[in-house]
């Protein structure tokens, strides 16, 4: 029988040996769960395959695809954190992917660490605007209590890092003109759009005739053009408004659901 | 001035900043626990991972101060045997992994050396005698496993093996002893059998 007594030392070296390096994955693992460094991985989106960067988080950028080295100095230099490729886990890629359909009710975390509430703020409200609606920057401004602050708000907007997911394509211009996109510019926010159902030359064409608003005949309700509720209207009820003054003077009460407000020009 | 107490400083001056270092510090040591007390390489690569985000989250929420006087090696090695403990219980509910032939396979228990410097088949001896203490120390009940991983893998104090334990030291000393006599116990045991397997 053995009796207990200290390791000898062929034993003592036996154990030591037992000491292995840790798996290389690990150190990325750690430091993407506690969001000190992100993963980033491909989707398919409207524009193509797109680049979605998160970490334990939430989905901290978004980007079209390109060269992965470009991608990851960029991060860098965005967001101060590595990032590493990566696999979405199929929860969070569930939820990228029905946002993306259009269902604004699932929840997809974000990680906005670093922007001012003002600029969370916005991205915020650009939630509320549903798939195939557009709403004026002004709208946004007022709707979050910042009047005045229509071309912050366009700053924002233009500073937004997870576009697509949080959308801002759907805030145009005061004009009515379609404006600039983050994303790979103009022409990819009119893509996005017509993805989403709209028409943007047509919607142009109105705002250049001087439509902003349009009222039903028949319900006295006065809408931005793209309001839902308005999607079923009689062509002949449809009449347009340069402004809300305008719509209130002909009798004209201001819908619920889309809220227009007098916006001044940006 | 040790390295960890640099990295507390540092940890207590931007904790953001100079977890890395701390995950680069600690990470063989905390893995080698976990996989020696799992005997699983994906529990403890979970097991690990999970200990250094629960650090994190504690520092998180620490005084500077606090920071400061913490010693590390012993905090996050009692982290580590904690989340080991929630591992092996969360496998043990829901029965053996069918997949662990497949994992030891594709990834062996004792990573080969970084540079075999001698023969061949020396190396392939030496590793195979790893392997078997591997095998023979995740068999061994887990306070005298967990004491014994720490004093002679980790090769930690005795006082330091007991505070990080939360036992008094002559119990680990004593658990220690005890498990190197079960391990030559075992040893002797698979050394009787093998010539019958042999035969059979």
């Amino acid at each position: 029988m053995n009796q207990p007594y200290p390791p000898t030392d062929r034993e003592a070296a036996a154990l030591a040996s037992l000491a292995v390096p840790a798996p290389s994955s690990l150190r990325p693992a750690v430091l993407v769960e506690i969001g000190l460094a992100d993963h980033y991985d491909r989707v398919d989106s409207p524009l193509g395959p797109i680049v979605v960067a998160w970490n334990g988080r939430g989905v901290s950028t978004v980007d079209l695809a390109g060269d992965d080295g470009a991608f990851e100095a960029h991060h860098l230099a965005s967001t101060g954190r590595r990032a590493v490729p990566g696999t979405l886990p199929a929860r969070l890629a569930q939820a990228i992917r029905r946002r993306l359909d259009g269902d604004r009710r699932v929840r997809v975390p974000l990680d906005l660490r670093g922007h001012s509430a003002f600029e969370q703020d916005v991205w915020r409200k650009a939630l509320d605007i549903p798939r195939g609606e557009v709403r004026p920057y002004g709208w946004v401004a007022a709707e979050i209590g910042r009047p005045r602050a229509v071309r912050a708000v366009g700053t924002a907007l233009g500073h937004n890092p997870v576009p697509l997911i949080v959308p801002c394509h759907r805030v145009v211009r005061t004009d009515g003109s379609i404006g600039q996109y983050s994303l790979g510019g103009a022409q990819n926010k009119r893509a996005v759009l017509s993805a989403e159902g709209l028409d943007p030359d047509l919607m142009e064409d109105n705002a250049r005739r001087g439509e902003r608003l349009v009222g039903c005949a028949s319900t006295h309700i006065v809408c931005w053009p793209t309001c839902r509720t308005g999607r079923h209207m009689l062509e002949r009820n449809r009449r347009p408004f340069r402004s809300l003054a305008e719509a209130g003077a002909a009798g004209y009460r201001p819908c619920k659901v889309c809220r227009p407000v007098a916006v001044s020009a940006a | 001035m040790d390295d960890d107490d640099r990295l507390v400083t540092a940890l207590a001056d931007d904790l953001d900043r100079a977890f890395d270092a701390l995950v680069v510090a600690h990470q063989d040591r905390l893995y080698t626990i976990a996989l020696r007390s799992l005997g699983d390489p994906g529990d403890a690569e979970e097991a690990a991972q999970d200990a250094f985000v629960r650090a994190y989250r504690a520092l998180a929420g620490y005084e500077s101060s606090r920071i400061r006087e913490l010693r590390l090696r012993g905090w996050l090695t009692t982290i580590v045997l904690n989340r080991c403990r929630s591992v092996a219980a969360r496998r043990a509910a829901r029965g053996p992994r069918p997949m662990s032939i497949d994992a030891e396979s594709s990834r062996p228990l004792v990573e080969p050396e970084a540079a075999p410097a001698a023969a061949p088949a020396e190396v392939a001896e030496r590793r195979a005698e790893r392997e078997r203490w591997a095998a023979l120390l995740v068999r061994l009940p887990a306070p005298y496993r967990s004491a014994l991983i720490l004093r002679h893998v980790d090769g930690m104090s005795y006082p330091e093996a007991a505070a990080a334990l939360g036992r008094p030291e002559g119990t680990v000393k004593a658990q220690v002893h005890r498990g190197i006599a079960m391990l030559r116990m075992l040893l002797e045991a698979e050394a009787r059998r093998e010539p019958q397997e042999m035969t059979a």
